[in-house]
């Protein structure tokens, strides 16, 4: 294989195995605020429990999200030295605004969300898990604004010719602010806080089938449940203001989105289907005329189609970018129909009665996580072949020195590595859910256990006690 | 060229990365140093304690990291694009080292066997050491220069990497800090604990001061060209010369029980080790012996005038804002390690 393709599928893998866990981060963020701030105001324990619960999960996907977001910040310079050169002085300065304004602040109150419990008063803390939630909501807002930028270029110009090219700022608002980074940042918190939304949905149901936490299950669960009907109804409204600029700033890209070839007639708008991309046909159930109203409010509307672009100016993996972006679009309105469904029986007050519905509550979690890898890698591969949308083609943007075996060695390391970090992180996961939101223990015990050298009996986190050799 | 205070905006932001890759190695520092040296300590309750001392603060000191990749990234991004291209295989070893010790400090505390604990254990200090040696390896081959041809890419195999010189800074960052991580250790721990660390620090300033010798012998008999600097400008010896002092004041800080002293000496000493290697490289930011036409610096390698200036207005915001709220942290985890129900 050659080294463009090894390059892609490595990033690839890697930024979708990141991405598994900043948006349970972002999410579980707000679900923190939310709960303990109604602990403080309630000074109701079960919601101080839960918050403790959750915060051992949330430090648990934080420590992976954070050891695999360092991977990626390399990755531009190790893979794609061309492409480095060639945005270092857009994107640079966007990552670095990252480093400095998100995660410094996310990594510093980290520590005290979750060590700082006897060491600052409740309200610090609650400010505490505010600034982690802020950190995170930030740490999106540069990589999209960087990632928006290579979609839609603005604010810019080219300077040098050939391979000595490169993108300089002239605006530096004008990058920030692209034509399509405000529409995407907000897509993309929404989705982040419907994975956080979900996760606590399902575990909670879990806990409602088994009849186990009850007293802490329901609460949580309805206060996820209004988080997710909120969240999911916006991402509607969201994900349309980006169709819509992606009409107007990528038109090849919506072509492929919806699989449209011909620029003369009305577009379709597919609920399900099959792009053949060698005899340039779509096949499936479609609201004939459906995209050219949804852009030009006209069922007759032309829309360009992919035979409008030249043939290297045009995604070839045409079927793969249509079925993720439909796939993201029926999990968007599953979620809609799940939520509104659960909020329709918590209104009749025969919720946690519908032991179907807790049933498909508990493997909700998933529906999040596949609509945010299916809509990156729609976006990611409808940019294709371009690396800067129009400016920059991928196979001009690698690495020269770089071999192919290099990247063999690093793709089957960081491959081994993920398999066994996701098999523990799952495993850790459900050790945590199966333990619970109980109490862990009390401190006097464990300073106790300090003070002596050689404790016989030693305190762990988990409220289990070990025996130990003296 | 922008000028400020008759600097030009390169050459300060060449400062601020040096900070910020300074303000890396004083904190990360002391946390890989502990990782580093977690098997010298035998009993589960030390190694909590030990994992605990550094629990709430290690990924703060990461974010140093995080930064200084940035900083280079965006206010020199040709060097980023060489430098990254460049130690392909060494830089994939030192991420996965990050990956397996982030985890293994956040999984050790999930489970109560004994054996899950001793695995990540090993684990995390194993860890520790090849980030440690890693990092250095690449700072030795950064300072020693890189064959590059005039595209800047590097054109020897990874072999190159373990040149002596090379080599040495490596095992010389590896000490310096378990050094500093020891310190740091003493001031977080009472009793037995307190004693053994207390031993641990006095033992790797021996094992920092020999090899930062033989490192440093090393260079000026075989790399002549990294001390032209103060061969030219004998008045910047005092900087070598703070530094001996720095080093000689930890064991005697140590001595009287003022390990915060210590702790701030070795702390100067690694500043001041960067500082010199910043002085000897200035204006490289990597030097091709072979070809020194080649050779990076910070001019040729640099963003557009625009980039840096915007670049110099963030870190002026941001600075402020992470020192203050990084203080806070560290004030509050202040003071001995007391094991919670919430601890690691
Ligand atoms: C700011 C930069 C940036 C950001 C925030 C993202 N990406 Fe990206 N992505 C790139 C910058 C980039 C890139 C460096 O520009 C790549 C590498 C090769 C290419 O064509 O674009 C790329 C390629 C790329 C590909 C391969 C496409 C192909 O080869 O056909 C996929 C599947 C993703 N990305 C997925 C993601 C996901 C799941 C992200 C969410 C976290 C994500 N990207 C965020
Ligand atoms: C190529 C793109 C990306 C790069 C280079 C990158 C880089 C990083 C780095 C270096 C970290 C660790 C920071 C630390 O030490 O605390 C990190 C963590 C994080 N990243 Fe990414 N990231 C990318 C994509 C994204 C995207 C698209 C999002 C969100 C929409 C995101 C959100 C986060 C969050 C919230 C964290 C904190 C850890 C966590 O919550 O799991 N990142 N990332
Ligand atoms: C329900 C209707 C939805 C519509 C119409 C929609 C539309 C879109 C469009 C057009 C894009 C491409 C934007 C671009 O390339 O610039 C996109 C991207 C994306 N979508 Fe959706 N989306 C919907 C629901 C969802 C849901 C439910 C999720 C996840 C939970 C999601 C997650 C994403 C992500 C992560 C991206 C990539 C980031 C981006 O490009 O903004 N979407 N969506």
């Amino acid at each position: 294989m050659d080294v463009e393709i090894l390059a892609r599928i490595q990033f690839a893998f890697t930024i979708g195995f990141h991405y598994i866990y900043p948006p349970l981060s972002i999410g579980l963020g707000l679900i923190l605020v939310i709960m303990e701030g109604l602990f403080l105001k309630t000074g109701n324990r079960i919601y101080e429990q839960a918050v403790r619960f959750w915060i051992r999960i949330f430090a648990l996907i934080f420590g992976i999200g954070v050891a695999t977001g360092i991977i990626m910040e390399f990755e531009f310079g190790t893979n794609w030295a061309t492409y480095s050169k060639y945005v270092g002085d857009i994107f640079g300065s966007a990552l670095a605004a990252e480093g400095i304004f998100a995660f410094a602040l996310e990594s510093g109150f980290l520590g005290i969300l979750i060590f700082g419990w006897k060491r600052v008063s409740p309200r610090v803390h609650f400010f505490s898990t505010i600034m982690v939630f802020f950190g995170s909501l930030f740490s999106a807002v540069w990589i999209v604004v960087a990632n928006s930028w290579q979609q839609t270029p603005a604010g810019y110009h080219i300077v040098g010719e050939g391979i000595d090219a490169r993108a300089e700022i002239t605006d530096f608002w004008a990058m920030v602010f692209n034509p399509s980074s405000v529409d995407r940042l907000l897509h993309v918190w929404i989705a982040a806080i419907l994975a956080g939304a979900f996760l606590v949905l399902s575990v909670n149901a879990w806990y409602i089938l088994h009849k186990k936490h009850l007293e802490i299950a329901r609460p949580s669960f309805k206060i996820a449940l209004t988080v997710a009907v909120l969240f999911s109804l916006l991402q509607l409204y969201t994900g349309h203001r980006s169709a819509d600029g992606v009409s107007h700033n990528q038109p090849a890209k919506l072509a492929a989105l919806e699989g449209h070839y011909d620029s003369s007639s009305r577009a379709d708008m597919y609920l399900v289907g099959y792009v053949d991309n060698k005899h340039e046909k779509t096949m499936g159930i479609k609201i004939p005329g459906g995209l050219s109203f949804l852009i030009h409010g006209d069922f007759n509307a032309p829309v360009p189609g992919l035979k409008a672009f030249p043939p290297d100016e045009r995604p070839s993996q045409v079927n793969s970018v249509f079925q993720f972006y439909h796939l993201m679009i029926i999990v968007g309105m599953t979620m809609i129909g799940l939520s509104l469904l659960g909020t329709w029986f918590w209104w009749k007050k025969t919720l946690f009665d519908k032991r179907w519905l807790m049933w498909i509550f508990a493997f909700s979690v998933l529906l999040p996580q596949i609509g945010n890898q299916a809509g990156w890698f729609a976006a990611e591969m409808g940019r294709q072949p371009w690396v800067v949308y129009g400016m920059l083609k991928t196979s001009d943007a690698l690495s020269k020195m770089v071999t192919a075996n290099q990247i063999i060695f690093s793709l089957i390391l960081f491959t081994l590595v993920y398999i066994v970090l996701f098999a523990l992180f799952l495993f850790l996961l459900n050790r945590k859910i199966h333990h619970g939101p109980v109490d862990y223990g009390t401190a006097e015990h464990i300073e106790e256990g300090t003070k002596r050298d050689n404790p016989i009996l030693e305190h762990d986190p988990d409220g289990i006690y070990i025996r130990k050799k003296v | 060229m922008h000028t400020f205070l008759g600097i030009d905006f390169n050459t300060w932001w060449f400062l601020v990365f040096g900070a910020v890759i300074s303000g890396y190695a004083i904190l990360d520092g002391f946390d890989l140093g502990a990782g580093a040296l977690h098997l010298f300590l035998k009993k589960e309750q030390s190694r909590r304690i030990a994992i605990n001392a550094i629990g709430p603060i290690w990924d703060g000191n990461e974010v140093w990291l995080v930064i200084g990749g940035g900083a280079l990234f965006a206010g020199f991004p040709v060097a980023y694009a060489a430098i990254f291209s460049a130690f392909y295989i060494p830089f994939m070893v030192f991420l996965i080292g990050l990956i397996w010790r982030g985890v293994a400090i956040e999984f050790r505390s999930k489970e109560p066997m004994l054996w899950w604990r001793k695995t990540w254990d090993i684990v995390y200090c194993v860890a520790s050491i090849i980030i440690s040696l890693s990092l250095g390896l690449m700072l030795g081959n950064v300072v020693g220069g890189l064959p590059l041809n005039k595209d800047h890419e590097f054109t020897g195999d990874w072999l190159f990497f373990f040149n002596p010189l090379s080599v040495f800074v490596a095992i010389t960052t590896l000490a310096l800090f378990m050094m500093h991580g020891a310190i740091f250790l003493t001031m977080k721990t009472e009793n037995r604990l307190y004693v053994k660390m207390h031993l641990l620090a006095n033992n790797f300033t021996i094992f920092f001061v020999v090899s930062f010798v033989i490192t440093t012998l090393y260079t000026l008999l075989y790399v002549p060209h990294l001390s032209d600097f103060f061969k030219a400008r004998p008045g910047y010896f005092v900087i070598p010369l703070l530094m001996i002092l720095c080093i000689a004041n930890i064991p005697r800080q140590i001595k009287r029980g003022k390990y915060r002293y210590a702790f701030l000496s070795s702390a100067v000493t690694i500043a001041l080790l960067l500082v010199m290697v910043a002085l000897e490289v200035f204006p490289y930011l990597l030097y091709s012996p072979q070809n020194p036409a080649a050779s990076i610096t910070v001019y040729n390698g640099a963003s557009s005038q625009k980039t840096v200036k915007i670049l110099l207005i963030i870190a002026l915001i941001g600075t402020p804002l992470v020192a203050t709220y990084t203080s806070f942290v560290f004030w509050t985890f202040k003071g001995k390690v007391r094991l919670d129900e919430m601890s690691y």
